[in-house]
């Protein structure tokens, strides 16, 4: 795509101000079949006051167009079907005008009892709901760099060169310290504004490398709000000719990776004596390495092998550790944790573009369901 | 890092009246391990928040700030001061913290903590200070001072101190956002002035009775920062940044107790002074984050500053160690003025080693 200018320079469009008669946009979002990448399209909807899920209809797509078909998909057997299952407030049209994050069902499955192969919620969700006794909550810290417009260089470093080696950018403040930091404010206020549960956010090691914090969440909620967030984070970031990537090593040599730093905790955890319930989780998750790799990222495992090297306060990919305060481990417990003797615990291992559902879920399966 | 596109301020401008839905951002910094780089990251909390007391306790990676190994990482941060958040308005806040270690201890590199409490020791005295912020703006380059030619030099020093116009004077939209954002925030800014080097500029904070100096100066300078981001401007707080016929960027401290203010007061200040003249290298040593290494280069003897080996005051005298104001001299109390800290100083370790001497605390 060239830079080209829309007219307004930044201006607000002086359309977003009409009159909406009556009727709502509703802006269905969903995650195509690489797993990684967002899909949206808006739909007219009469004016509800404070919709719920039940307000909203299903929808259908083409899922030849977004990779969600498998070979026997093709033709009249494309169409996938959009469920409903999170609303929140749209910051870009404001108004009465809503974001619907979206679950895929095959075309075989009108009823929707048969989630498309590429839908990684449906699982999540059930298995959520089977230890919702045990009250899971999760914490995630998004990282992601950001590249110019042509999304190749990453944003505001010199062509043809490299910036000064890491070491002052991290949490830094200054020209010369940090690139893109609009970008990081206007997604901080968006989220807010739209009702995801953004906590936190930072400049990180990697300069125009950024994170924020979304959590903490409960069950099944934490994948929608970071899916969420990551498609405001991108349509933010598209106002501004920036190009947000979640890859997890994108720029290779003595440059950070980028991950999504799970936090995880269950009631019993969080309350007194906790902490030997946190360390009974870990040595779960110790006997399952490999399980967990697989669904720390979109490709079984290949995207992490670049990030987890053992350098650049990560663990190798093939060895599981753990520690307080540490962090070259797959899993840190924090200082303050142990301090108190209980809390949370942080896996280290998810990759930046990983599937927040498919993460928790495999957590849960093996910390809650024993599976 | 050069950031080209102007249209950005605009399109921020919509997001940036986005409701919060009763929550603010509460953005905590830190000094981080060189003892003269500013960090921070933000958090959301339940608001408004009225006091600092209601801000949790919170942590980071030290070992990216040279605060800690990756083994044993995480450095606590404590809230220690609240002030308005000048970009993000409303009810967000700024949070200055104090770094504490895994087991409890001010970190190594936080000077606030003795600070605190060698002002808690000498609070009947009511000593207070204003310190005179120098600093150089610079390309976003951050190696052509800002407005001078690229490989090149302006006309030698003499038209640019407190100058009008565009051949004197550089980058004054950053030093008048700078000022009107302390004010929102509630920093005591007291003043500002063009320097006698072009791009290079000053302000002024006080009076701050106490530990409220280091607070407000502080948070003053990482306020400088953000603004100069705004601007593709980056701010140097180098002492030197120029070797030649340049000067040099202090931190000048104005110092007073309550008794130098009284009537009589010159004779508390001449005595105060005769006890830091047998300090010079005690003082030196906490005057810049290098134990006088910076310092070295600037204080020269030459460009208004005394020699870095010797000690020397007097009444008007800019080429002494020390200066008393002819205002104080004429009215017989005042203040006095300690010309020795560099512009990148810890203003908790000057002021903590001046309260010390002073008031023989050691």
């Amino acid at each position: 795509m060239d830079q080209i200018s829309d007219g307004l320079d930044g201006k607000k469009n002086p359309f977003l101000d009409l009159d909406q008669d009556g009727e709502i946009m509703a802006m269905y979002i969903w995650i195509d079949g690489t797993g990684k990448q967002l899909r949206s399209k808006t739909r007219t909807l009469p004016y509800v006051k404070d919709p719920k899920l039940a307000d909203m209809p299903v929808w259908d797509t083409d899922g030849r167009k977004t990779d969600v078909t498998m070979e026997q998909d093709e033709g009249e057997y494309s169409d996938i079907f959009l469920k409903p299952v999170a609303i929140f407030k749209d910051p870009f049209r404001r108004g009465d005008n809503i974001l619907v994050l979206c679950e895929t069902y095959s075309w075989d499955s009108p009823d929707l009892t048969k989630p498309h192969p590429t839908n990684k919620r449906a699982l999540c969700a059930e298995n959520m709901l089977k230890c919702a006794h045990e009250k899971p909550w999760f914490g995630i810290e998004q990282e992601y760099t950001m590249f110019d417009f042509t999304g190749k260089h990453p944003y505001g470093w010199p062509k043809n060169g490299y910036p000064g080696p890491q070491g002052p950018y991290y949490c830094g403040v200054g020209t010369d310290k940090v690139a893109g930091r609009k970008v990081v404010e206007a997604h901080y206020r968006a989220c807010l504004y739209a009702g995801v549960k953004i906590c936190g956010s930072n400049a990180e090691v990697m300069p125009s490398q950024w994170e924020y914090q979304v959590g903490p969440c409960l069950g099944i909620e934490m994948g929608d709000h970071l899916w969420i967030s990551r498609w405001i984070l991108n349509r933010v970031a598209e106002e501004f000719n920036i190009v947000i990537s979640f890859d997890p090593k994108p720029i290779p040599g003595d440059w950070n990776g980028a991950g999504c730093h799970t936090n995880i905790s269950t009631e019993v955890m969080r309350q007194e004596g906790g902490y030997d319930k946190i360390v009974e989780a870990i040595k779960l998750m110790e006997k399952k390495p490999m399980e967990h790799i697989i669904e720390y990222d979109p490709t079984g495992g290949d995207d992490n092998r670049r990030r987890l090297t053992g350098l650049h306060e990560t663990a190798s990919i093939d060895e599981f550790s753990w520690g307080v305060a540490h962090r070259g481990c797959s899993i840190r417990i924090p200082r303050s944790v142990a301090d108190e003797k209980k809390g949370y615990f942080e896996d280290r291992r998810p990759s930046s573009n990983a599937d927040p559902y498919s993460v928790t879920n495999r957590i849960v399966m093996t910390i809650c369901l024993g599976q | 890092f050069k950031q080209i596109n102007l249209s950005f301020r605009y399109t921020i401008m919509n997001f940036m009246d986005l409701d919060q839905r009763g929550k603010i951002q509460a953005y905590y910094i830190w000094i981080d391990g060189s003892g003269q780089g500013l960090r921070g990251k933000t958090k959301t909390m339940d608001g408004p928040i009225k006091s600092v007391d209601e801000l949790p306790v919170w942590n980071f990676d030290g070992s990216s700030t040279d605060q800690s190994d990756g083994e044993n990482s995480d450095v606590y941060l404590k809230p220690v001061a609240i002030f308005r958040d000048p970009f993000r308005r409303g009810d967000n806040i700024l949070v200055m913290c104090e770094c504490y270690t895994f087991d409890d201890k001010p970190h190594p590199t936080n000077k606030r903590s003795e600070c605190l409490s060698v002002m808690d020791r000498v609070a009947e005295e009511h000593p207070w200070f204003g310190i005179e912020q120098e600093y150089t703006l610079y390309e976003s380059d951050g190696i052509t001072p800002l407005g001078w030619p690229v490989n090149g030099f302006p006309g030698p020093q003499g038209p640019y101190y407190c100058a009008v116009g565009a051949q004197n004077v550089f980058g004054r939209k950053v030093v008048e956002a700078h000022y009107r954002a302390c004010m929102f925030a509630g920093i005591r800014i007291a003043g500002s002035n063009a320097e006698v080097m072009p791009s290079q500029w000053e302000y002024q904070v006080g009076p701050c009775e106490g530990i409220d100096m280091g607070d407000h100066l502080w948070v003053s300078r990482w306020i400088l920062c953000r603004v100069a981001e705004e601007f593709n401007v980056v701010v140097s707080f180098d002492p030197k940044p120029k070797a030649g016929e340049w000067n040099g960027a202090g931190c000048h401290t104005n110092i007073s107790t309550l008794k130098m203010r009284q009537d009589g007061g010159m004779a508390h200040i001449i005595t105060a002074i005769e006890k830091m003249s047998h300090k010079q290298r005690e003082h030196i040593e906490e005057y810049d984050p290098k134990k006088g290494e910076d310092n070295t280069r600037r204080l020269t003897g030459r460009h208004e500053t005394a020699s870095i080996e010797q000690f020397s005051y007097g009444v008007a005298h800019r080429g002494a160690s020390i200066r008393i104001p002819r205002q104080c001299d004429n009215d017989g109390k005042g203040y006095f003025e300690d010309r020795r800290p560099a512009s990148n100083c810890d203003p908790y370790s000057v002021t903590s080693r001046i309260v010390r001497t002073i008031c023989d605390l050691d």
